[in-house]
């Protein structure tokens, strides 16, 4: 063969790589997460609004959940905050809150100020649990179904679009 | 005032570079003399246009104009002036209009000089470079449009990313993007020769100058970036191995390969294929590194908003581009080939070395970057490579490459003689030992395995480069500019190596909680941290620490680092505080109010670092030195040259 | 067990240019802290996804390096360090990719293409060697005329 066709035939190695790789583009922009198929991390954490109780895993089991990893000093919560009140209002799924690394006595007046979206909240004090769920940046939102499985996670500020593209269609 | 002003300019620039491709390319094959002048005309045109479309976007973000939505995602009316215009190139498609204006620019230069050049060879050149501007700005009307407007207008914009809102940034993609895109001046003098089937080496002559200052600017870009990050990040790190920061490196690896290969294709006419095939190769990888970084292919920090569509239009663009130049080489390069011969170490074997090992290195930096696309596709799951990939795989190539620089500068053409070199290479070779013993045990304690090798090589090539100039001066003779730049060049080289060396193995890190009036030591320095205070900038809230350095008891800098609280996108930034030094810097970072007044802090102590980017500097400007010293040299030859120069043909197109 | 362990300081300073970084509070155990060292070198940080675990100063980085320590102290191997990071945020928290036949590919390509370029400087060469002889004489050019 005329080595001199070599580069060309390299190239078109090369361009069968960066076609394939863009046909799965779409799906990389954000890391795919590990969690997903698999049972929702074990964990116990003390209840933000109830010193008494605590959270735990189990609570997630027997009906479909929303996990919602947020914090007063996260503005992109903030935003989300008004489209996680209309989920708690059209009462299908109910939705947990994992308050990451944050102040308690704040979060419990962000939450009566702004409205309580949560069924129960979690306060992760540590940020342990919030490391169980692969938790990069706040605001993260995970769908849980009934056997207690991670079906879909969502980085970034909730909307009502992006609740009813991309995490409805999963409780049907 | 209507940005509609500036589509039209696009689009008009869209036709003349169509005809400037169609001109340049057909004149000379159909022996249409008049084309060659109309291919000029329309070069000219077209970069008329985009000057003005350039000038439009300017102007709506001067003006605040938020229909536009370009300038409504990048500006807000409390940016300050000077950052609404280098918000120009913040984001996807400013930065295309970068790309397609620096690409006129150097056409333009081209042009200036096109009367040094044969006629249907410069026209071809033209046509080159008309082709890759016509894809460019089909590629910004079709899927990038920065004029796109947006109804309704918005009251005021999302602002700068607070990041990119710095001097070194207004200045680094200019820079940069006037080496990355000014390939494509190499890669055009590539096809013109390829196309008319040149089987001497005349056009090397001709496109070393070119090639030479591009690599020159795309080293200094590099250098910039790497400095801004370091400076905007605050961590003390400079380099990453992110795809986007090596998506410059290889083509400027390959770029330097590319201007060590011309010299040996210009003075002896070997390896004439395969310094067209470096100059293919160089812009290949420009135009690949776009492609990436747009696609949304790569994951990265630095890439910017992901569309596969733009992917594909990119992708078919390299087609035609790589895909026809590289044919192009399949088809010319076996009548190529030279007769002529050299010795295992004379200076053309060690300028082979040079090339393979450079080669080998972009290869290595090729591979780590595209290995998580590659193992995609092969099935192998997700990978994920950093910089504990990339250090040890990139010196395997590297370390000789270096050792071998300093051995390989007293080569001879031809026969080489490198025995009759012997002495200087063993004298050198000692001499650096003992200075890296010196450095290592004196001054730079605590080494790691590669401290004494960086010190010693570092050294070696410095003394090696000085040798031959020493030589000249010594007996009476001038330095001329082409061995001036040279060795300069080298010895940016041997700054760069003794930078990396002592930087990477006597950095110092400390994090640590003090209250006011709390000192901590990082290594022989003082840190004492006095307090902090609150108020306002321009577009943001500011947090400001005050910390007193001093080194054995004597005062050295005061470092003020600043936490900043950007009201428009929310987003809090940290600004390190760095006292720089020829010979170290000093950074200071604050944490966070960890209570009972005190802060937490990152202190940091790094020798040697501005060294980095000096030898950097230095080799860029070793570059330039050997081109001025030869357009003197060119004015006179062809002064004296007969007009109309006939190469043989092969066959042209 | 001293032959291991000079083996292990030697590659990690080959691998990953081990910076002196000095953390409140070192481990007491200088083997731990050197392991420590080189792991938070190689776990990317989620949240500046451009900066090692070691290097980055915000919230996240220094709660997964208490994890990292805290898994140390508790005797697990730095592969199951690893594996652990990986369950939560997949194969991109590593740096460097894993060491295993199925990243063979990747780590020995340096090799690889040295060993080309290698072949090819031989093959060139010996080809160019050959035609000194049959060229004819040119003056010797000094190098400094250019």
């Amino acid at each position: 063969m005329n080595r001199f066709v070599l580069p060309l035939a390299a190239f078109a190695l090369l361009l069968i790589v960066l076609i394939v790789g863009l046909r799965h583009a779409p799906e990389k922009g954000v890391i795919v997460s590990p969690l997903l198929g698999k049972s929702a991390p074990q964990f116990t954490l003390p209840d933000l609004l109830d010193e008494q109780n605590q959270l735990r895993t189990d609570a997630l089991r027997g009906h479909w959940s929303l996990v919602n990893v947020w914090g007063t000093w996260c503005e992109e919560c903030r935003v989300e905050h008004a489209t996680l009140l209309q989920i708690k209002q059209q009462g299908r799924v109910p939705i947990i809150g994992i308050d990451w690394k944050d102040d308690d006595a704040q979060a419990r007046s962000w939450l009566s100020e702004m409205g309580n979206p949560y069924d129960h909240v979690g306060a992760d004090r540590e940020g342990r649990v919030a490391i169980d769920w692969g938790v990069y940046g706040a605001p993260e939102s995970f769908l849980v179904n009934p056997a207690g499985t991670v079906v879909y996670k969502h980085v970034g500020a909730l909307s009502p679009q992006i609740w009813a593209q991309e995490f409805l269609p999963h409780l049907l | 005032m209507g940005v509609e002003l500036g589509h039209y300019a696009l689009i008009l620039a869209l036709l003349l570079a169509a005809a400037q491709g169609f001109f340049g390319l057909l004149g000379p094959s159909l022996a249409r003399e008049r084309w060659f002048a109309v291919a000029r005309s329309a070069a000219c045109g077209q970069f008329v246009f985009v000057v003005l479309a350039t000038a439009v976007l300017v102007n709506a973000f001067v003006q605040d104009d938020f229909s536009v939505r370009y300038v409504a995602e990048n500006s807000n009316s409390a940016l300050p002036l000077f950052y609404r215009v280098s918000a120009l190139w913040g984001a996807h498609e400013g930065s295309l209009l970068l790309w397609i204006l620096v690409l006129g620019g150097w056409t333009m230069a081209v042009v200036a000089r096109l009367r040094y050049l044969p006629a249907p060879f410069g026209a071809r050149v033209l046509g080159v470079l008309g082709l890759i501007s016509f894809g460019f700005l089909l590629f910004t009307l079709c899927t990038s449009n920065p004029f796109a407007r947006l109804l309704p207008a918005v009251p005021d914009g999302n602002d700068l990313n607070p990041v990119l809102q710095d001097f070194a940034l207004a200045v680094h993609p200019p820079i940069l993007y006037t080496g990355y895109v000014g390939f494509a001046v190499s890669f055009a003098f590539a096809c013109a020769a390829m196309i008319e089937g040149r089987r001497d080496q005349l056009w090397a002559r001709w496109m070393r100058p070119w090639t030479v200052i591009v690599w020159a600017f795309l080293a200094w870009g590099i250098a910039l970036g790497s400095w801004w990050a370091y400076y905007e990040l605050g961590w003390g790190g400079f380099w990453f191995w992110d795809p986007v920061e090596n998506a410059s490196f290889m083509p400027w690896l390959v770029g330097t390969a590319l201007i060590h290969s011309i010299a040996v294709t210009e003075r002896r006419g070997l390896f004439k294929s395969w310094t067209l095939l470096l100059a293919v190769t160089a812009f290949s990888l420009s135009l690949l590194g776009t492609f990436l970084v747009r696609s949304g292919v790569l994951v990265s920090v630095h890439s910017f908003a992901a569309d596969p569509r733009r992917g594909i239009f990119i992708l078919i663009f390299l087609i035609v581009m790589i895909g026809g130049a590289l044919g192009l080489y399949a088809w010319r390069a076996p009548g190529m080939r030279s007769q002529s011969g050299f010795e295992v170490f004379s200076r053309e074997a060690f300028l082979l070395f040079n090339n393979l090992l450079l080669v080998v290195a972009a290869a290595v930096v090729f591979g780590g970057t595209m290995a998580p696309l590659i193992a995609d596709t092969l099935g192998l799951g997700t990978l994920s490579v950093g910089p504990p990939y990339f250090n040890p795989s990139f010196l395997t190539p590297v370390l000789p490459l270096l050792a071998l620089l300093a051995i390989g500068i007293h080569a001879r053409w031809r026969r080489g003689a490198l025995s009759d070199s012997r002495r200087p290479i063993l004298i050198t070779l000692g001499l650096s030992l003992l200075l890296a013993a010196a450095l290592v045990l004196g001054i730079y304690s605590h080494p790691i395995a590669l401290t004494p090798v960086g010190a010693t090589l570092g050294c070696w090539i410095i003394l090696s480069s000085l040798i031959e100039p020493f030589n000249r001066l010594r007996r009476g003779l001038r330095v001329p500019a082409p061995l001036l730049g040279m060795t300069v060049a080298h010895i940016g080289v041997g700054v760069f190596v003794l930078g990396i060396t002592f930087v990477k193995s006597n950095s110092i890190e400390l994090d640590v909680a003090l209250k006011a009036g709390q000192s901590a030591s990082v290594g022989e320095y003082s840190f004492r941290y006095e307090g902090v205070q609150n108020f306002e900038g321009p577009n943001y809230e500011v947090v400001r620490g005050t910390i007193s350095v001093s080194r054995h008891g004597r005062p050295v800098t005061v470092l003020r680092p600043e936490k900043r609280r950007y009201w428009v996108q929310g987003s809090v930034q940290t600004t390190a505080a760095i006292a720089a030094g020829l010979n170290r810097d000093l950074l200071a970072a604050l944490g966070d109010d960890v209570g009972a007044g005190a802060y937490s802090l990152r202190l940091q102590y790094r020798p040697l670092i501005r060294n980095v980017w000096l030898g950097a500097l230095i080799m860029a400007i070793g570059g330039i030195i050997t081109v001025i010293g030869r357009r003197q040299r060119t004015t006179v030859l062809k002064a004296t040259a007969p007009l109309g120069l006939a190469p043989e043909r092969g066959g042209a197109l | 067990m001293k032959a291991p362990a000079l083996l292990a300081i030697g590659l990690l300073a080959w691998a990953s240019f081990a910076l002196a970084v000095d953390s409140t509070p070192p481990l007491s155990n200088p083997v731990l802290q050197q392991r420590y060292l080189a792991l938070t070198h190689e776990l990317r940080c989620m949240q500046c996804q451009n900066e090692a675990l070691a290097d980055s100063p915000v919230g996240l980085a220094s709660d997964l390096r208490r994890d990292v320590r805290e898994l140390l102290q508790a005797g697990q191997s730095d592969d199951q360090i690893r594996d652990h990071m990986v369950a939560r945020y997949g194969e991109f928290i590593l740096l460097r990719p894993r060491m295993n036949w199925r990243n063979a590919w990747l780590w020995s390509a340096p090799a690889v293409f040295m060993l080309i370029g290698v072949i090819i400087a031989v093959r060139v060469l010996r080809d160019r060697r050959r035609r000194v002889d049959i060229d004819e004489l040119d003056a010797d050019v000094e190098p400094s005329e250019r």
